[in-house]
């Protein structure tokens, strides 16, 4: 039976009850009334009016004065009516909203989805968590005809949805350059243009481009500004900066970037990473280069995957499951 | 997170200090106050951020598009008092190399 109906004769009972003897338990089942009634969206000015009317009905004596008061009570509660009634609506929306928002997270997926490549001799691990719906940083890997495999990591500056759109944007520039051995500075080169023509003048982007040729174990890389990673050296059991200079891209269109080559032993490391790793704050403050490079070595004997994943792991319980930050960490790894 | 900008203007220059923590919450506001100030012709603009304890790259990103705009301007634009951590950040992302930072003289007598 719809609840409209058998308000009224519920109503009257809760009345009569707490008339007659004031009890804590009548009062309560007004709480229960009343939960009730906002289930099915009853308004306050329909309550006002309803305990008016039972009223004139219970009390026919009761002075006019008294009952016309009740008509400012009922005006006064329209526009609590008209609040309710707004929020309502608002909730509704911001359902509508959240259920957008996932399905262009999902979107965003597929249009930055990358492969991670099979390569004999090169283990390659990756992870990359948004710390909202939307994530700003951005991976991606190309293996061209000559057996090449790149990698770029990049960061847009800026969060949440219009970093995010901006991202596809790069992506795709990055698809339609040439692959013909283009070295790492130059594909930096193009996409500054890139960004610096075509996207928001107060967004930027920075990124890391490698390039690890398996032929002679060269990995030539330019960096625009990224969070310098870091290179494993496995003979020396030493870890050092992998850093590179270069601006940001978007900022300055005539911008340059160096190549920078390295050659790659037999169980040495190239670690990438986010800004988001590194800013990884704890109830201590900042965790500091050195103490990732102690989470990363606990886990060292692993394949790369599971590295990212246990360290990950590790670096989201510091800061109790709250990332602040999107975090991206790639390893890759030249098998032994 | 608060965050609070002070702005001293004398003919000569634009004096803003910044205090608190610059991130994604706190950035739209210091845009906010910034981006007006940097769109006069041939301003003389600087920025003491020794009170920031913290800031992320969109904190970068505002002070790079206010950079621009300076530039495009005709003016002045200079940051002073960055902590280790904040000149870190802007060695890696290159913007040390274009933008005048950090560059008082240091060693004043106290």
């Amino acid at each position: 039976m719809d609840f409209r109906d058998v308000m009224e004769p519920k109503y009257r009972e809760l009345l009569e009850n707490y008339i007659k003897d004031q009890s804590e338990q009548a009062l309560y089942a007004g709480q229960k009334f009343s939960r009730k009634s906002i289930e099915h969206k009853i308004s306050p000015e329909e309550i006002v009016s309803l305990h008016k009317s039972l009223l004139m009905q219970m009390q026919p004596d009761l002075p006019e004065n008294v009952l016309y008061s009740f008509d400012i009570l009922l005006e006064v509660m329209i526009g609590y009516g008209l609040a309710y009634r707004e929020h309502q609506s608002l909730r509704h929306k911001q359902e509508e909203l959240r259920s957008e928002m996932e399905i262009a997270a999902n979107v965003q997926q597929t249009l930055l989805g990358t492969k991670i490549p099979e390569v004999d001799g090169l283990d390659i691990g990756a992870i990359s968590v948004p710390a909202k719906h939307m994530n700003g940083d951005y991976f991606h890997f190309v293996q061209d005809e000559n057996n090449c495999i790149s990698v770029a990591i990049a960061d847009v500056i800026g969060k949440g949805i219009p970093a995010a759109l901006c991202m596809s944007m790069i992506k795709y520039a990055m698809d339609s350059l040439p692959e013909n051995r283009m070295g790492p500075g130059s594909i930096l080169e193009n996409l500054n243009r890139i960004v610096e023509q075509n996207v928001d003048p107060s967004m930027f982007i920075t990124m890391f481009y490698g390039m690890f040729n398996p032929e002679n174990n060269l990995l030539s890389y330019a960096s625009a500004g990224h969070e310098p990673g870091f290179y494993y050296d496995a003979a020396k059991k030493e870890f050092t900066e992998l850093s590179a200079k270069g601006l940001l891209l978007g900022v300055e269109k005539r911008t340059k970037y160096s190549n920078y080559h390295k050659e790659v032993h037999p169980g040495d490391m190239i670690i990438l990473l986010s800004d988001g790793v590194t800013e990884c704050r704890t109830d201590d403050g900042f965790i500091e280069r050195e103490i990732l490079i102690d989470y990363i070595y606990k886990y060292i004997h692993l394949s790369a995957q599971d590295i990212v994943n246990k360290v990950f792991k590790d670096l989201e319980k510091l800061q109790h499951f709250q990332l602040r930050d999107d975090f991206t960490l790639i390893i890759l790894k030249r098998k032994v | 997170m608060n965050l609070s900008i002070n702005i001293k203007e004398t003919d000569i220059l634009l004096e803003i200090s910044v205090e608190g923590e610059i991130d994604a919450y706190t950035a739209p506001q210091l845009r906010e106050r910034l981006f007006p100030l940097s769109e006069k012709n041939g301003v003389n603009m600087e920025i003491n951020l020794s009170g920031v304890s913290y800031m992320d790259s969109t904190g970068l990103g505002v002070f790079v598009g206010v950079f621009k705009n300076v530039k495009a301007n005709n003016g002045q634009f200079k940051i002073n008092g960055l902590s280790g951590r904040l000149q870190r950040l802007f060695e890696i992302t290159g913007l040390s190399d274009i933008i005048d930072v950090n560059s008082q003289i240091e060693g004043e007598v106290k």
